[in-house]
Parts: structure tokens; C-alpha cells; sequence
């Protein structure tokens, strides 16, 4: 760029290519907000957007839809998922950022962070092929067998035991969203200043004390983050809960058994979605899916906000 | 043996890596009195006072060779927890480290709930008297409960003292405990060091020589990373020993 235009254009020019870019970023996000209403209209209209929610009964044959089953599943996934995500992710970064010896921090680090950095449809094949043999002949089966005999009752909770459905999906999806979740705390845990640890250890605190009660209170909010992300990313994913949870999107969902997930269905029905009723009903689960998400992001920065508000400031 | 000491240095060296810290230092630290170190930035006295309480064990690299008595036993010793040497041998630091997640109250018991304190009116009670001996309880009687980071610097290092009482501790050190703060505090500080060398054994590290002459009974002056001189407090400002003691004190370096 020659120097004279560059010296009487640059400020600006550099403000409204910013103001163009930022813009354009909230303009496309409010775009697809649009475009998704507009689709799932016809959808809505059929059902109500309450009763569209609440139905339980998806069958594309007879032309009715409700999203309560993939919402459920939905829930179910993402929740037990970062259940069992959230120690393994803090244990990580406390391992990380406390325990281990310096020359191991990096190593260790890099490889968690590495498990982010895999495809998800990686993950799904993983999973059909190494995951789900093991669940299906060493957690699966002796359980479906225990509770045959011994405890009847359970039998139709846990469902059928071929390794295909709620369990391995949710397994994988946890596995998936652990480094999200230790990578920030990892962040939070190396923030928190030195002279901490040392008032604490001064006291006659041992290590483990030390971070119980000083480290990760003071690195909560990096935390909570880290859990958001996580949670975000599980809500959300898609091809490889796809490929693991089998898809029935039909309730009651088993322990076991098939289900789906609002990702995974709309993954798995919109390229044989042949009237416009059931294309709308896809689109509307698309609709219902930002919904949720913007309502976990709208909570947590609440949360956010009441955590950092009495902290300090130094 | 005459007088008893509480704790005693021999022969003491700290390396950081290959860089000796401070090297071959003995220094008698007597019972209930209030010992000062004293010298130039960078001679060594953190690193000294580190080393009563074990803790260089938290940084890589550093090495603590000679002994450390406590009561007569050396805190270095094989098998000995470093855990429990500090719960003997408190300590305040040089700025004031108020839990930011924690109230005034939790702040000042979070010593005794690592001891597995329980009982509500034991920790009320352990709360109030360390923060009478702090000279602190007056001005937070009424706000126990309230975050400590909204006190004011000087209330902080206070609270940082009354959460190293809490505990009672047979030893305290303090590092530079009123480098931080305005007079007022740095006042409130030494006056309450008179009363609590009833009970407690202190040594106070201070690059302020008025300070260490006003609050201390006997004051060791380091430089270099050794000791020059050690004595009561009266005779080591009057009369040193030491010609590079007497330079220190009467401001020719330093
Ligand atoms: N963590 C450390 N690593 C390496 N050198 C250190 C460290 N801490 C202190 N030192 C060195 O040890 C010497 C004594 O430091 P210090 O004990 O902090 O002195 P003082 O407290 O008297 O100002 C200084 O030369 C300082 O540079
Ligand atoms: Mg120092």
C-alpha cells in the first residue's frame, strides 16, 4: 500500500474493516437464528411449539412429530457425559499443574490436549470398533446376565446389551469432551499466584489439602468455564454420537439401548426427509437445540458472574 | 547448657542450584524473645528464614545443607514431616495473603480446619483470640463474615498474623511482615509483637533498622549470604563487633 494513502486512510480504514468483520460475525449467527425459525415454521405451526417440545412421539411414517425424545437424549448424553468427564479433566490438570515432575508437565498437556484435536468421526470409529465390543462383553453382558438372575426388575431398564446405544455413545462423548474441560482448568490452576499455595503449605497444609481448599476455589471460575465448554461441545456433538448411539428415537431409552440425541437425528433423517412437514420438524430440532444452548451460555454467565464478583481484584 | 534456646541453626547453607543463598550460618534463636534479622536486599534473609520452616521443600532446586534445631532436633532430620514442622514454625510473609474464596472467620480457622476442628464455639473462641492477639478483632467483630479481600492491606497482613496464631504456633516468622503498609499499620504491627513474645517465639525478618532496634532482643546482621554478627539487640546497635556492621548501622552502606 503506498505510504500516503496508508497515512491518511490507515486508522480508518483498520476501524471499519474491523466494524465489517465484528458485524458480519453477529450478522451471520442472527441469520441462521432467522433462517432456522423460518424453517421449522411449518412445523410449529402443526404442532405448537410447546406441544412440538413436549410430544414424545416422532414417526415420520405417520407424519407426527415431537422432539421430547431426541431432547432427552440430548440431556441424558451431555449431562452423564460431563458427569463423568469432569473429574478425569480436573484430575488431569491438578496432575499437570501440582503433582507432576517438570519435565513430564508438557508431555502429559500436549497429549490431553491432543484428544481435541482427533476428528469426531475418529471417535465414532473408535468407538463402533474398539469401544463397543469391550463395553458390550465386559460391562454390558455381565450386567444384563446379573440382572437376569438376580434382579428381574432392572432387565427393562438396562436394555438390550449390543453394545449399540445410550451408553457407549455417552462413554465416548465423555472421553471427547475431557480435554475441553481440563485444558481450561489447566489454565485457571497455573493462574493462581504462587503466594497462595505457600500460605496455605505454611499452615501445616499437605499438598492435597493445598489444593483442595486454596488452589481450585481460587481457580473456580476457570473451572466453570472449562465445564461450560465442555458441556457446549457435548450438547452439540454429532457424528460420532451418530455412529455409537443407534439412533431409536423411540421412548422409553434404556440404559443400553438405542436412542438419539437432537444432533444425532437430524444427522441421521435429513438426507431421507421426503415431505416438508418432516423437514420442518428436523429444522425445529435444529431450533430447539440453539435454544438450549443459548439457555446453558445464558446460566453460566450468570454463574460466572456471581463467582468472580467477590474475588479479588489483584 | 545456660539459657534454652527454642530453635538454633547449625552450620545452615542453602543453595538455589550451584548458587549458595546463604552459606554456614549458626544462629541461636532464644525462647519467647523477638530475634531480627537485619542486612542489605539480597543478603540472604528470606532465604534464612525459609529455611526454619522447611519451606525450600516446595521449590525445585534448592538444597538446605547443616541442621535446623527445633527443641533439639534437627526438622531436617529423616522421617521427620515437614507438615508438622509447620504447624510449630508459623509463618507471615512479606505481603498479606488473604484466602480470596474465604470470609475473615475462615480465613483466621483455616489452620485449625486442616487439625480437623470441628466444634463451632472452639473455632469461634480460637477465632477470637487470634484476632485479639492480632489487633485485629475490633475492627471485625461485626463483619466475620465478610470476604477478607475487602479489608484494607494493613487489616490484611493483620489477618494473615491472626491466621498463623490461630494455630498456636511455638515459633513465628515474619518476613518483612510491614514493608507493605502505611505507618499506622506498620505501628499496630510493632506493638502487638511486644505482647505476643509472651508466648511466642519470633523472628522477624526486617530491612527497616529502626524497626528491628525498636521491636527486637536480639538481632543477627546478614550480609552476602552470611552471618556477620549476632547479639542482643542493644549491644549489637551500640557497640558491634564487626566493622562492617557498624557500616551497616550507621548508614555508610547498604
Ligand atoms: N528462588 C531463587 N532462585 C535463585 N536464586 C534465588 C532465589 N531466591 C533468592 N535467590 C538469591 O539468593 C540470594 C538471597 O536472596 P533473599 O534471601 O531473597 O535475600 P533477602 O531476603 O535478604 O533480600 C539473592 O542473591 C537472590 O538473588
Ligand atoms: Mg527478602
Amino acid at each position: 500500500m503506498p505510504e500516503w494513502i496508508y497515512r491518511r486512510l490507515g486508522d480508518r480504514l483498520f476501524a471499519t474493516l474491523v466494524a465489517v468483520l465484528g458485524l458480519g460475525v453477529v450478522g451471520a449467527a442472527l441469520l441462521i437464528t432467522v433462517v432456522l425459525y423460518q424453517g421449522s415454521a411449518e412445523a410449529f405451526r402443526t404442532f405448537g411449539f410447546f406441544g412440538f417440545l413436549t410430544s414424545s412421539v416422532w414417526d415420520a411414517v405417520r407424519g407426527v412429530f415431537g422432539a421430547w425424545p431426541p431432547l432427552l437424549g440430548t440431556l441424558i448424553t451431555a449431562s452423564l457425559a460431563l458427569l463423568l468427564a469432569f473429574f478425569p479433566a480436573l484430575a488431569a490438570a491438578i496432575f499437570v499443574v501440582e503433582m507432576a515432575p517438570r519435565w513430564l508437565r508438557e508431555p502429559v498437556a500436549y497429549l490431553v490436549d491432543l484428544l481435541a484435536a482427533l476428528p469426531s468421526v475418529v471417535y465414532g470409529l473408535w468407538g463402533i470398533f474398539v469401544l463397543v465390543p469391550l463395553v458390550r462383553a465386559h460391562l454390558e453382558l455381565p450386567l444384563f446376565t446379573w440382572a437376569a438372575a438376580r434382579a428381574p426388575l432392572l432387565v427393562p431398564l438396562l436394555g438390550p446389551p449390543t453394545g449399540i446405544g445410550l451408553l457407549s455413545a455417552t462413554l465416548v462423548l465423555a472421553l471427547m469432551i475431557v480435554p475441553y474441560a481440563s485444558s481450561l482448568a489447566r489454565d485457571a490452576l497455573a493462574l493462581v499466584p504462587q503466594s497462595q499455595r505457600e500460605a496455605m503449605f505454611a499452615l501445616g497444609a499437605t499438598r492435597w489439602e493445598v489444593v483442595r481448599r486454596v488452589v481450585i476455589p481460587y481457580a473456580r471460575a476457570g473451572i466453570f468455564s472449562g465445564v461450560v465448554l465442555a458441556l457446549a461441545r457435548a450438547l452439540g456433538e454429532t457424528m460420532a454420537v451418530t455412529m455409537l448411539i443407534g439412533n431409536a428415537v423411540n421412548l422409553p431409552y434404556t440404559v443400553f439401548g438405542p436412542a438419539a440425541t437432537m444432533a444425532s437425528l437430524i444427522a441421521n433423517e435429513f438426507t431421507e426427509a421426503d415431505t416438508d412437514l418432516h423437514l420442518s420438524a428436523l429444522v425445529a430440532v435444529g431450533f430447539v437445540l440453539l435454544l438450549l444452548s443459548l439457555l446453558t451460555n445464558l446460566a453460566a454467565t450468570w454463574v460466572l458472574h456471581r463467582l468472580s464478583r467477590k474475588e479479588v481484584r489483584r | 547448657m545456660g539459657e534454652p534456646y527454642r530453635m538454633e541453626t547449625q552450620n545452615l547453607s542453602v543453595y538455589y542450584g550451584r548458587t549458595p543463598g546463604v552459606r554456614g550460618v549458626s544462629l541461636p534463636i532464644h525462647d519467647r524473645r523477638v530475634t531480627a534479622l537485619i542486612g542489605p536486599s539480597g543478603c540472604g534473609k528470606t532465604t534464612f528464614l525459609r529455611s526454619l520452616n522447611r519451606m525450600h521443600d516446595l521449590t525445585p532446586g534448592v538444597r538446605v545443607e547443616g541442621r535446623v534445631l527445633l527443641d533439639g532436633e534437627d526438622v531436617y532430620a529423616p522421617g521427620v514431616d515437614p507438615v508438622v514442622v509447620r504447624r510449630r514454625v508459623g509463618m507471615v510473609f512479606q505481603r498479606p495473603t488473604p484466602f480470596p474464596t474465604m470470609s475473615i472467620f475462615e480465613n483466621v480457622v483455616a489452620g485449625l480446619r486442616l487439625v480437623g476442628v470441628r466444634d463451632r464455639h472452639r473455632l469461634a473462641e480460637a477465632a477470637e483470640r487470634a484476632l485479639r492477639m492480632a489487633a485485629l478483632w475490633d475492627e471485625v467483630k461485626d463483619r466475620l463474615h465478610a470476604p477478607a479481600v475487602g479489608l484494607s492491606g494493613g487489616q490484611q497482613q493483620r489477618l494473615s498474623i491472626a491466621r498463623a496464631l490461630a494455630v498456636e504456633p511455638e515459633v513465628l516468622l515474619m518476613d518483612e511482615p510491614t514493608s507493605a503498609l502505611d505507618p499506622i499499620s506498620t505501628q499496630a504491627i510493632e506493638d502487638l509483637l511486644e505482647d505476643l513474645k509472651k508466648t511466642v517465639t519470633i523472628v522477624i525478618v526486617t530491612h527497616n533498622m529502626q524497626q528491628a532496634a525498636r521491636v527486637s532482643d536480639y538481632t543477627a546482621f546478614f550480609l552476602n549470604g552470611e552471618m556477620v554478627e549476632f547479639g542482643p539487640t542493644e549491644r549489637l546497635f551500640t557497640n558491634p563487633e564487626d566493622p562492617r556492621t557498624e557500616a551497616y548501622i550507621t548508614g555508610r552502606f547498604g
